[in-house]
């Protein structure tokens, strides 16, 4: 029996190891390989040799820059308006009885609906077509302002309709967090605040706030991940040449080098890929920074 | 400050409409809490107990009756505004703060011209704390705290604003035995050293006897009896207050008044003056029994409890009928008692049997003729 127990644990820990080892472990190895191998033809599986170019190479196309810049605009623009607006919605929510559960359904809706659906009910509002230049546009027209091409038009009325369709798909998944967040915070805090004379911006700074601070992190930090991730839901507004549009980001890059039209650099796609790893993993440091000192546990 | 409750009523709707009927929690109150005073509120769980506490700290509105606090009339006023010091049954610290911000905590709420500087607000919060004494706990956080030190804390927050009166809930519930007692100690302490009208929560007669000015026995929203807990004790206005006090409990039997004497099944305790007949409970303290070879009430013996001061005769009888089944008196230890007799027969004390009506339950004022 002692002998065996040292084995033991590995045994029960194998299957996942095995796992994440063949789908996540050596994917990552892989890709870093390839990032640095300079010329690599998959066809023929020869290369020139090893150094930095591919990097060099990403660094200074201009799509790439350009899809680092929307990037950013997306994650400087949602996280903070979508965790935000959650906030201040599972709040409301928190707040009223009466049909409160009805209200969360609605709010929840979103997070269960495709993204390309949700992308089409987009069109329908934004999209110019031969018939009509889209709700909204008629909406603006009615205060006699417009019509502004939201799909193909300017770079800024894009990234408007960009940015709100990334916080309109994130932010259930955040108000639902966040409205159980509030319910488990004990009323009692709030009852002994009252007897003490508490006003209620007091009681959300100094009592609600820092309780509902570890879910308000992961939120955020989760938040910046995914819109670092984002993708889908260019593609759902845009179509699939990004570049074209203007509207690619950093995921979308690294598929067409792969499998876009002018696709078949794997060693470039592999470049962007670790700067986004790079980028992804030092934003999070540094949110983890932030929230150790002002998170409560 | 003295506190007044005038018809104070406070109904509950059913949370299930169908099965109909609200929830009485609090029943037509009218009483007087003298000012200075130690007030426990004692009843069994679900008697309204928390609900009066709440009532009178503002928490919840009334539905019915009014509230004063010395003269001022306080039943609409929000909790904030009646300079009341609340100790919640879980305490209620707020987990993110230290020692020191959580007492703090309600000094920095105060507006206007009562305004403190820092100074002041520290200087309070340090006479709170030695107060309760916890002088050295300052910089710690509420989990890194033991039961008894965070129930002081609580105490030390709800008198830092210099409350008109404090109110605990359950103060000693989430204590552990040996805490206990040394918590409603510094509770009587802290009381007497700051002479803050004070009203405490509690299920344990224990508890409200030991250090009550004065106690408030309720159930099911009514209040039974309001006395100072030893003529609470001699006294008890109805068979369950005479349940609900004393330990061990008192002993309860069937019993009937006939022919002006009290019999408890066959045996004829006591001779009385001109009392009509009637069937009765008769409840007699465990101190109450005097051991007899000639007694007037004759048991079964069941065996001994000794304890050294004194011992517990445990017996049984046909007309008891205690939750335990027998009959538990206190002996003085040095009586003589052998264990090969079957029988054993005690005379009574009259101050501590009590007779009640057993329609009403109500206590019966007897007169007990002497014949020897």
């Amino acid at each position: 029996m002692n002998k065996l127990r040292p084995v033991k644990p590995w045994i029960y820990l194998l299957p996942a190891i095995l796992f994440l080892g063949i789908f996540m472990i050596y994917p990552l190895i892989d890709v870093f390989i390839y990032s640095v191998e300079e010329g690599y033809n998959s066809a023929s599986q020869t290369r020139f040799g090893v150094g930095g170019y591919n990097y060099s190479y990403v660094l200074r196309d201009p799509y790439f820059l350009q899809a680092v810049k929307n990037t950013f605009l997306i994650v400087i623009i949602t996280v903070p308006i979508s965790t935000g607006l959650a906030l201040l919605i599972s709040l409301g929510l928190s707040s009223i009885k009466k049909l409160q559960e009805w209200f969360q359904t609605i709010y929840f809706l979103p997070y269960v609906t495709n993204t390309l659906a949700v992308g089409l009910v987009f069109m329908i509002l934004f999209k110019k077509t031969a018939y009509s230049d889209g709700l909204i546009n008629m909406f603006l027209s009615m205060f006699g302002a417009g019509p502004v091409d939201f799909i193909e038009g300017s770079y800024a009325a894009k990234m408007f309709v960009m940015c709100l369709y990334t916080i309109w798909i994130v932010m259930p998944f955040k108000v639902l967090i966040l409205t159980s967040a509030l319910a488990s915070v004990p009323k009692v805090y709030y009852s002994a605040a009252k007897v003490d004379g508490t006003s209620s911006f007091r009681i959300f700074r100094k009592i609600t706030l820092p309780m509902i601070s570890p879910m308000l992190s992961y939120l955020i930090i989760t938040g910046f991940i995914g819109a670092f991730k984002a993708y889908s839901d260019e593609v759902a507004l845009f179509g699939t040449d990004l570049n074209a549009a203007g509207m690619n980001t950093i995921v979308g890059y690294v598929y067409d080098m792969l499998y876009g039209n002018n696709g078949g650099y794997p060693s470039f796609a592999a470049a962007a890929a670790i700067i986004l790893f790079a980028i992804v993993l030092t934003i999070t440091v540094i949110n983890l920074m932030i929230s150790r000192k002002s998170v409560v546990k | 400050m003295k506190i007044v409750l005038k018809n104070l009523t406070k109904i509950f709707p059913n949370r299930n409409k169908k099965a109909g009927g609200d929830v009485v929690a609090v029943d037509n109150f009218d009483f007087e809490i003298p000012d200075g005073k130690l007030v426990g509120l004692l009843g069994p769980s679900g008697c309204g107990k928390s609900t009066t506490l709440n009532l009178i700290s503002g928490l919840e509105t009334p539905t019915k009756g009014q509230i004063f606090f010395g003269e001022e009339d306080v039943t609409n006023i929000p909790p904030e505004n009646r300079g009341v010091g609340l100790v919640f049954q879980s305490y209620a610290l707020y987990p993110h703060l230290t020692v020191f911000k959580n007492i703090q905590f309600p000094l920095e709420n105060l507006k206007k011209d009562q305004k403190l500087t820092k100074e002041e607000m520290a200087s309070r919060v340090k006479k709170a704390a030695s107060l309760v004494q916890i002088d050295e706990l300052m910089d710690r956080k509420p989990g890194e705290l033991s039961g008894g030190q965070q129930q002081r804390v609580a105490i030390a927050r709800a008198l830092v604003k210099t409350p008109k009166v404090l109110l605990l809930d359950e103060p000693l519930s989430n204590l552990d035995a040996r805490l206990r007692l040394q918590t409603r100690e510094e509770i009587k302490r802290i009381q007497q050293e700051t002479k803050v009208t004070t009203i405490f929560v509690t299920h344990d007669q224990d508890e409200a006897m030991s250090i009550s000015d004065l106690i408030v026995v309720m159930k099911d929203g009514a209040v039974h009896q309001i006395d100072e807990p030893q003529k609470v004790y001699d006294h008890p206005v109805n068979l369950f207050v005479a349940k609900f006090l004393g330990t061990p409990p008192i002993n309860v039997f069937e019993g009937e008044i006939k022919n002006n004497e009290l019999f408890i099944g066959n045996d004829s305790v006591f001779k009385l003056k001109d009392t009509p007949d009637r069937k009765v409970y008769v409840g007699i303290r465990p101190e109450g029994f005097i051991l007899s070879d000639s007694g007037c009430l004759k048991c079964n013996l069941n065996r001994l409890e000794v304890m050294g001061r004194d011992m517990s005769v445990i017996s049984t009888n046909d007309a008891c009928i205690n939750d335990s089944g027998v009959i538990r008196s206190i002996i003085n230890s040095d009586a003589n008692i052998s264990l090969g007799n079957k029988e054993v027969r005690f005379n009574l004390k009259e101050s501590k049997v009590h007779i009640f009506d057993k329609e009403t339950e109500d206590c019966i004022d007897i007169e007990v003729l002497r014949n020897e």
